[in-house]
């Protein structure tokens, strides 16, 4: 099982090694592509303290409203795209937020215009931008239907013809007749999908509109969505969910801050995504990290009134005690008579890190210094989620070891064979101190790490486990 | 820009399903729905009748039946100003269609203009009542003309209406300019006051009042309608028709042209 997450992985690094595939000018031959973007880029305004035209007869006569502007007062929210939808075709758009996703959506769908290049799409459109854009709340939701469906392009006749359908499917055939200001949020969206499907077009521009409904319903658009690829539809899927890429398109576009970044085979193209998303929490974990000690180091008990002037009569408190264990935030306080100057975590192939793969091993890497030898101390780890709750936390001196001599530079290292721990974000409590608890150098919380995991199980822990059948129980292989 | 323009009659269904739940969503709620419609010019028509009969009956020398008079010029006027009123700010209301759904944008103030005469038409009935009631000298020729002049209130309703809604996408402040030109431009239009028997003392402004392009329409209307005669006006009427054609294709010019901006800046 852990080798089958560690191939993955690995597959996945591999991918990452060569993602940036420029966009290579793709040929085809036969008949016109459905969706063909080339070169194109979209330059938004900033909204700054300067008027926004300076008088009324320059803005009627300017050539373009963009090119007298600043660079300082514009936003390039795509650059020199090109892609190409083959007819028939499913193209999945992946990229953070703010990579241009659904404004490269708004360019196909012809809601806005390009700054430069073109944009051509062969067929009926129907964008699944916002469900329900349009709907009057005054009037009935079969009236709403209506306008609705004209607005998108068909007839009244069409949509009379379509009616049935449409409600059948939004499953609304009890409220159609109800205003629709009195309708959930979630009815307003089935109901503005069901008419968006139903317009029946060629190109079917999606942007992260499948969360509308419960389970059954997000299935039903899903049939409705593999009706539409085999009857031969094309389709630009823009979304955050990297599954849906993976299982419905026949091809991936990963946008990263308006360009393109990866293009080609969805699998491909998402490893090479996560990747990139894991590497960058990678670096905004790190610059927590450092935060977090940078402002702990003021809370720095001076070694001259040590956690005594806290806790005189009971220095065990001070460092483990439970009361604090459990609520105490992030901090570090100790005598400093041992300190510790670094801890690092390190993964399979021991490069420093914070995201880890969940059962993958783990090494923290605890670097203490002792100016003075000392022969009372104990080396404490603990493993908190971001609740708070405690994983799993021991010492030195629970697992017995008996403390003789540490002097000089040292390094503590706690090894986890295997991180069995669900996905989430995990704190360490690192602590060095005296067997009744008086602290030397404490680490309250400080050192983050993120679990990755494929599967999406829940709870804390994950057991080494399997699963067995015995009987007539058979599975399908799920798909992706 | 032609192109545009020769798209728009493909969206007539669409514009006539969207003035039709206008209309609806207006009244949707009341008890008395359309009979509004009624209502309204009918207690104004009342209301004036009373006041100017028995309360200050001589006001406006030269005309009998002054209410009726007025009643001609307020419901062309009203008509036009709430055009103008809700034109202006109809782009940033439906702000969610320019920037959700593939739309021409020039359907929403012609939606508007569409809408608010068709309130009109819905109030003539009380008019027209009143009309015979007090034998006005309406004749078949003069009532002919009559289309002719919606028509051109119509296209030059819709002129200003595309302009002033597309420019307050960028310029907010045209809202509250609105509301005091339109009240200066109301007082400027002879609808309360007949054009023919304007006081000495307003003689020096008498002339000016032909510069305003409301107070053809007017005049027209107070012919048809009101006034004995023939329909001496029609030439201004049929000079303001033409003019309201340029109007209206400078107009969709503009349009047309800050039309891109739409969709960031609302």
């Amino acid at each position: 099982m852990a080798d089958d997450w560690a191939s993955l992985f690995a597959d996945r690094k591999k991918a990452a090694a060569q993602p940036a595939a420029a966009p290579a000018p793709r040929t085809f031959t036969g008949p016109r592509p459905a969706i063909e973007v080339s070169r194109v880029s979209k330059i938004y305004r900033r909204y700054s303290q300067r008027k926004q035209f300076a008088t009324l007869k320059s803005a009627l006569l300017s050539r373009s409203l963009i090119q007298n502007l600043r660079p300082d007062e514009t936003f390039t929210a795509l650059n020199d795209i090109s892609l190409t939808v083959p007819k028939g075709r499913t193209l999945g758009v992946i990229g953070r937020n703010g990579s241009g996703k659904s404004t490269l959506l708004k360019l196909v769908a012809g809601i806005t215009k390009p700054s430069d290049g073109t944009v051509s799409v062969d067929g009926r459109i129907s964008a699944l931008i916002e469900l329900g854009a349009g709907f009057h709340p005054e009037i009935s939701g079969r009236e709403n239907v209506f306008i609705n469906g004209i607005m998108l392009g068909l007839t009244k006749r069409e949509v009379t013809d379509r009616f049935e359908e449409i409600v059948e499917f939004a499953e609304m055939k009890d409220f159609i007749d109800a205003p629709v200001k009195t309708y959930s949020s979630g009815m307003y969206m089935r109901l503005g999908f069901a008419v968006a499907i139903h317009v029946d077009p060629e190109v079917l521009l999606v942007d992260e509109v499948l969360a509308v409904g419960d389970e059954g319903f997000t299935h039903k658009c899903l049939d409705k969505f593999a009706e539409f690829k085999r009857r031969g539809k094309t389709i630009l899927l823009v979304t955050h969910s990297l599954g849906m890429v993976e299982r419905f398109c026949d091809e991936a576009v990963w946008l990263d801050a308006g360009r393109i970044k990866g293009s080609g085979d969805p699998k491909r193209i998402v490893g090479a995504y996560i990747t990139d998303v894991e590497r960058q929490e990678e670096r905004e974990l790190a610059a927590t990290d450092a935060k977090a000690k940078e402002s702990a180091s003021v809370d720095i008990v001076s070694p001259d009134e040590p956690a005594s002037a806290v806790l005189p009569d009971n220095p065990v408190e001070a460092a483990t005690g439970p009361a604090d264990m459990f609520r105490a935030a992030e901090g570090r306080w100790g005598s400093r008579e041992v300190e510790i100057t670094a801890v690092t975590l390190s993964g399979t192939d021991g490069t420093p890190g914070h995201v880890f793969h969940s059962g993958e091993r783990l090494d923290v890497t605890i670097q203490m210094r002792a100016p003075l030898p000392i022969d009372d101390f104990v080396v404490g780890f603990g493993l908190f989620n971001a609740e708070g709750v405690c994983c799993y936390g021991t010492n030195t001196s629970i697992e017995e070891l008996t403390p003789e001599r540490l002097a000089g530079d040292v390094e503590a290292i706690f090894t986890i064979d295997a991180l069995d721990l669900v996905e989430g974000t995990y704190k360490l409590d690192v602590a060095i101190h005296k067997i009744d608890g008086y602290p030397y150098d404490y680490h309250r919380l400080l050192h983050t790490f993120r679990v990755k995991s494929r599967t999406k199980d829940v709870g804390i822990y994950r057991p080494r486990h399997s699963w067995r059948f015995t009987g007539d129980v058979r599975f399908t292989k799920t798909p992706g | 820009m032609l192109h545009n323009l020769a798209q728009l009659p493909r969206y007539r269904a669409l514009i006539q399903s969207l003035v039709a739940r206008e209309l609806k969503a207006r009244y949707r709620g009341s008890v008395l729905g359309f009979f509004w419609s009624f209502i309204n010019p009918l207690t104004l028509l009342l209301i004036y009748t009373f006041v100017f009969k028995y309360v200050m009956p001589s006001a406006v020398p030269g005309i009998d039946n002054y209410p009726l008079f007025m009643f001609c010029g307020l419901l062309p006027w009203t008509w036009f100003a709430s055009s103008l009123t809700e034109a202006s700010g109809v782009l940033i209301s439906g702000g969610n269609l320019i920037k959700k759904v593939l739309f021409p944008a020039e359907i929403l103030p012609i939606v508007t203009v569409t809408a608010n005469m068709i309130h009109f038409f819905l109030a003539l009935p009380i008019l027209v009542v009143f009309l015979i009631y007090y034998r006005a000298p309406l004749t078949v020729g003069e009532l002919l003309c009559f289309p002719l002049v919606v028509l051109v209130q119509y296209i030059f309703t819709l002129a200003c209406a595309l302009i002033l809604s597309a420019l307050t996408v960028h310029f907010r402040d045209i809202k509250d300019i609105l509301s005091n030109v339109l009240s200066l431009w109301f007082f400027a239009t002879p609808i309360i006051y007949p054009y023919l028997h304007m006081p000495a003392s307003a003689q020096a402004f008498k002339k000016y009042l032909n510069l305003n392009p409301f107070t053809h329409l007017v005049i027209s209307y107070q012919e048809i309608l009101f006034f004995a005669g023939p329909f001496g006006h029609w030439k201004w009427l049929a000079a303001l028709g033409v003019g309201s054609v340029g109007l209206f294709l400078f107009a969709y010019w503009v349009f047309d042209r800050l039309r891109d901006s739409f969709a960031e800046e609302v």
